[in-house]
Formats: C-alpha cells, structure tokens, sequence
C-alpha cells in the first residue's frame, strides 16, 4: 500500500505541474515558474513559524503570498530599474532563497525542516506511519483538482492571454489578472509538492511532461492531456528504478521525466530530431 | 567587539583561509558574470551550477574516492554537457530558450540526486562531503582547497586580462568580431569554459542554488553605477570581495550562520539598493526625472495657453484670469497655480493683482512651443500625408522635445511655411 501512495503522490504532483508547466512553456516563463519554487522557501518557514506546525493551510498562504511577491518584484526591478529580465529574475529568486536558507538555520528545532528536504524533498514518507489515507495525498489531490476545474471552467481565458494577450485585453480579458492568478496556482502547486519532492525536483515536473507533450502535438487540450499522461509514467515508472537501485525516488521520478523529453526530442513523429533529418534526407536526394 | 577585532586581525589560520577562499571564489564568479550578464545570458551560470552534481558524482564513482581532481574533471566535463544540450534543444525544436533552460537544469540536477543518493546508500566509505557541491561549505575552506581555487581564479582572471577586447567584442557585437576575423567559435570556448571553470569553484562556497546569485548579482549592482564596462568590472569584483569577506565575518561571529547565504544576502542588499538608489538608472531617479518631465511639460503648456489666448487680441502683455487659462486648456487647478507660481519665480510670468501676464521671455517660450506645435503639424501633413485633423494629438507630446536643431531642420524642409494645416498662423521670431 505504502508504494502505491508514493507512486500516487508522484503522479498527482506530475499532473498538477504538467498542467501548469503546458502554460508556463506557451507564454515562455518557464524560469519564473523556476523562480517561484525557490523564492516560496521563506514563505513556508514563516508559515512554520506562525502556526508551529505542518498544517497544509498556512504553508499554502505563505507560500502563496511569497510567489506572487516573487512576480511582483521581477517586474518592479524589470520595469521600473530597467533590468534585463533574466538578471531580473535571477537576483530576485536568489535572494529570497538566501533569506528563507539563513531562517532555516536560525531557527532551528523551531522549524522541522533540513536543507536536504529543500533540496530534493522525501516522498519516501508519504505513507508513513498513517492509518487511512496520508495527509499529503488528500492535499495534493485537492490541489490537483482545483487545478482541473479552474482549467475547465476557466480554458477561454488562459488559452485567449497565453496565445494573444493583444486580443484578449481588447475583448475586456485582463491579462494581468490571468498571469497572477497562474503564478498563484504555481506558487499553490510549488508548496504542495514541496515536502515531496523539495524545491528544485519541482522544477523539473513543472518542465518535462509540459515540454514532452508540446514536442507531440500542436493542440492545447491534447498537449494538456499528455503532459499529465507523460507525468504519470515517469512517476510510476522512476519508482521502481529508484527502488531497483536504491536512491532517491523523486530524483529519479524526474530523471524519468527528462528522459521522456528527450526521446521525444529525438523521435516525435512529427517534429523529432531522426524525422526531420530524414524529411530532410528525402528532399534533398 | 572582541570577535571582530580578532576577525579582522585575521590571526586565526582558519579565518584566513575562509575569507582567502571566499574573495577568490567571488573574485573570479563577479568577473565572468560581468560578461554574461551583458550577453543576456545570465541564467546560464544557474542551469551549469545544477548540471555540475552528476559530474561530482560520476568522478566519484570512477575513482572511488574525493579525488578533488576527478571531481572537478566530472564537473567540468557534465557542465559543458548542459550548455551543449540547451543549445541543441533550442536549435533542434521549437522549445524556447527559457524552457530548454529550465529542463536542462532540472534534468542535470535530478540526475546528480539520483546518483548521489545512490553513492550514499551504496555505503561507500568516503562519500560524506560530497553534498558540501549541493550546499557549499566556505566555513570549512581548508589549505588544499585553498590551492585549488586560486590557481583556478588566477587562470580565469589571466585569460580575461588577456583576452579583455576579444571578450568585449564579441559581447557587444558579435557580428562585427566576425567581419573583422576574430576567431569567434575559439573565443566562444574559451569563455565558457571560462564560465564553467567559475562556478564549477565557486559553487562550493555557495552551494547549487545560490551559485547563480554569485555571477549575476554583483554584475546586476555595478551596472547601476557606470556605463564603462571596465569600471562595471571593477565595482562589481570590489562588491562582491566586500560581500564574501561580509559573509565570513558573520558566519565567524555567530557559527551557527551558514557563510554562502549570508554573502548572497549582503550582495543582494547591495543591488536591492543600487536598484533604487543609484543616480541615474535606479528607480528613484527615473521616478524623479519622470517628475521633472511632467512639471515642464505641465509649465509649456500654460505658458502656450496663455500665448494663444493673447495672440486673439495681439496683447501679450496685458493680465489675464486663471479662469480665461481654464477656458483655453484644462489643467488640474492645484497644479495649474503651483505651475503659475513657478512660472513667475523663473521669470516668465507677472503677476498683476489676481491677473497674470506674460514677461517678454514668458512671450518667447509660448511662441516657440506653439511654433514647434504648428511646424509638426505641418511636416506630419505634408510629409507623411495624415489628415489635418489627426495631427494635433502627436504634435502635442513632441512639442516639448524637438530641439532647436530639429526645429531649423524642420523649417528648412518645409520652406518656413506661414501657416498650419488648420489655417493657424505659425508664429515666428522677429
């Protein structure tokens, strides 16, 4: 049971970015998305702090609060200082990291964090020591499922601001709005997945399936449904190399990840590396 | 105050060496950064930084020990590995740079944790240590690290002396140092490596994540102070030498303090404060010039007010009501008397009673704003062929900014035309 909750956990914080990282790719921030998932750091200690505890309410708060002041303050330096946004973006999330890093280790005992945690996070525990469904699961799937509904409900807006902002704010859709509302559900995404897979892994499930389905089709919704599906594989699929080998088991979820993209890279049917260089080949002769 | 002035007479071998060993590594990291940071590569040093663990852990398992040597040589070599890959990526698909950035980082790094937990469950004997790559370890700098990383920071600092105009070139224009014959895929090499030379050491003072800061930061600050790049190079070492030895000191005097964060905490302190402050580029003097804009903009405009109401009745002297200003043009009315007393104390205006008239100077301005109004008018009518009326709005903003150069240029173009293309007259100087 305890492996089928971690490779649970690892599929539901798959999806949950997928979905994310497919809109993050299309409007081209995928580094805020880097961004976000360390600058959250301080945020959760303070969190920790406050309410002594590891209460998934609070860690999303401060978390939230946190990522979308990482957005506000790249664009306050990009836009007001007039500096070069990836210097921009780099600055800010460094800092805030550094900050969240020194109150880990000032506090001490106080907070039930290690700088390893942060790293690359222990999905191993989910299921540990609980009776019923873990704690972790139950958050994680109501993340995942605000996720679905705000997408479902919502598909117009993100679709319309992500591929033509222009349009959008002419018919009356606020494009600012929509990027802070999307840099909230990475910061939501971020915390959630945070114990599991720890603040840099993040990174690469917000990434990997997203950019694995965009490489396979040209449609939104398909490219939706395939991170998730991509998602899941690398979830399942990294358990059991890392069992196999014994090491850290979302560090290989994430390899798995990476390795899906760069098949797809060399072998999509449709824009792999091997099929243009033949299209290629085919004309020429 | 008896720690800091044992820390500063550096007396204790360890103090030495971890302040030795964090001005060396931020040394030659706020050099290279100066250079990626002009080429809008900045983020390149964070996805290296990542990409550099599973070379750690590779030499690991080759040698079997923490042979600094095989280390570094892994390091290096999957550092290059990384770059090689973005590059593909961007170059063979349509992903963009930010997201093969993001993914190459992410990957290289997931890799490094999967092989570094494999080595530490894989119960080699001497694999502790290892994570000081993944979280840095300034506070425990010792004599052979030490060798290491000046020998690396005085070749990247040699090859930069060196190489100073080749680099610049191509960081500028990249395509004029290939007309001129430069090598240019030999000098790209040499500077990454260079690149990955930097944060391959300086990541063990700072750890992963915050290596990133190390390159871009100091950079990022000293832009704000200068626009020569060697004295952008200079400041930014000199900040950042000040930030590692800041870093050392609290991580001296209170041991629990980790040292890589708290030189990225002062260094970024630093920039925060240059961000806002520096004159010129930080946000409070473009706040400020941006003020200063708007008051003059706000203080030609009466004064053009007042100059077409007076050019009615052909008496630029005689007082006029605040209300009859109102009448021409509707300005704020705080503003428009805060404007009329400036005007008067810089000597364009007169007041008579509650009425206000021109100065000859006063004349002078309006008619020359009018004039610059009624010359674009014309030149955007006859040059560009807009309608009469869809003139007015532009020639409203670049009244305030033609130059007298431009104005004669204008002038000379349309032949001193007498009117506008609404049939005002354009008033010239007599």
């Amino acid at each position: 049971m305890e492996n089928f909750y971690i490779i649970l956990m690892g599929a539901l914080v798959a999806c949950s970015c997928g979905l994310i990282g497919c809109f993050l790719i299309l409007r081209k921030i995928a580094m805020v998305g880097d961004a976000i998932s360390h600058a959250v750091l301080p945020g959760i200690v303070l969190a920790y702090l406050i309410s002594g505890s590891r209460e998934p309410l609070p860690m999303i708060i401060g978390a939230s609060v946190l990522g979308i002041l990482t957005t506000i303050i790249i664009e306050l330096f990009h836009k007001k200082a007039k500096l070069q946004e990836d210097a921009s973006i780099g600055v800010t999330f460094t800092w805030l990291f550094a900050i969240g890093v020194i109150m880990v280790t000032a506090f001490t005992g106080k907070v039930d964090l290690d700088q390893e945690c942060v790293l690359y996070g222990e999905i191993a525990y989910v299921g540990l020591g609980e009776t019923g469904v873990p704690l972790p699961i139950i958050t994680m799937s109501i993340v995942l499922f605000t996720i679905i509904l705000l997408i479902y409900f919502f598909y117009k807006e993100f679709q319309l601001t992500t591929f033509d902002p222009a349009y959008a704010s002419a018919i009356g859709v606020s494009v600012a709005v929509w990027h802070y509302i999307l840099m909230g559900m990475v910061s939501l995404t971020t915390v959630a997945a945070f114990e599991a897979v720890g603040s840099i892994l993040v990174v690469a499930f917000l990434v990997a399936p997203a950019a694995t389905a965009y490489l396979l089709t040209e449609n939104l919704k398909v490219m939706l449904v395939l991170s998730c599906i991509s998602g899941t594989i690398s979830s399942t699929l990294g358990y059991f190399i890392a069992s196999w080998l014994d090491a850290s088991i979302a560090g290989s979820m994430a390899a798995i990840a990476g390795l899906l993209f760069l098949i797809a890279l060399l072998f999509s049917p449709s824009q792999g590396v091997i099929f243009k260089k033949r299209l290629f080949q085919s004309v020429s002769t | 105050m008896d720690k800091i002035i044992y820390f500063f007479s550096f007396s204790d071998p360890n103090i030495q060496n971890v302040v030795l060993g964090s001005v060396l590594l931020t040394l030659s990291c706020a050099l290279v950064g100066c250079f990626t940071f002009l080429r809008k590569r900045a983020l390149v040093g964070d996805a290296i930084a990542h990409s550099i663990l599973p070379g750690v852990c590779l030499g690991f398992i080759v040698s079997g020990t923490k042979d600094p040597l095989f280390i570094l040589i892994g390091a290096f070599l999957t550092g290059w590995l990384s770059i090689y890959l973005m590059d593909f990526i961007v170059k063979n698909s349509k992903i963009k740079e930010d997201t093969a950035l993001a993914f190459t980082l992410s990957f290289f790094f997931s890799v490094g944790i999967l092989l570094l937990t494999y080595i530490q469950h894989a119960g080699y004997a001497s694999q502790s240590g290892l994570d000081s790559f993944l979280f840095g370890k300034a506070a425990s700098i010792i004599d052979k690290d030490l060798w290491i990383f000046g020998i690396t920071s005085c070749l990247i600092i040699l090859t930069f002396t060196f190489l100073f105009k080749e680099f610049t070139l191509i960081s500028f224009d990249p395509n004029f140092a290939k007309t001129i014959g430069l090598p240019f895929k030999r000098l790209e090499l040499v500077f990454t490596t260079c690149t990955v030379l930097a944060v391959v050491v300086g990541i063990q003072a700072v750890g992963v994540v915050l290596m990133a800061a190390m390159l871009i930061t100091p950079a990022a600050a000293a832009r704000f102070w200068t626009n020569n790049l060697r004295k952008m190079v200079f400041i930014a070492i000199v900040l950042s030498c000040f930030s590692g030895v800041t870093g050392a000191f609290i991580s001296s005097i209170a041991p629990a303090m980790p040292t890589g964060p708290w030189i990225v905490m002062t260094i970024s302190g630093i920039a925060v404060f240059s961000f806002v402050f520096a004159p010129g580029k930080g946000i409070i003097a473009r706040w400020h010039l941006q003020r200063l804009n708007q008051t003059k903009i706000r203080e030609e405009n009466i004064l053009k007010a007042l100059f077409q109401i007076s050019e009615k009745d052909n008496e630029f002297s005689k007082p006029r009501s605040v209300l009859s200003i109102l009448e021409k043009r509707e300005i704020p009315q705080k503003e428009l008397l805060a404007g009329l007393k400036r005007l008067k104390s810089q000597g364009y205006l007169k007041k008579i009673g509650e009425m206000w008239a021109l100065t000859e100077e006063g004349k002078n301005q309006g008619q020359r704003i009018t004039r610059l109004h009624r010359l674009w008018e014309m030149y955007l009518n006859q040059y560009l062929d807009i309608a009469p009326d869809h003139v007015h709005e532009d020639a409203e903003s670049i009244e305030h900014i033609l130059t007298p150069e431009l104005e004669n240029k204008i002038k000379q173009q349309l032949n001193y035309p007498k009117v506008d293309p609404h049939d005002s007259r354009i008033p010239y100087k007599e």
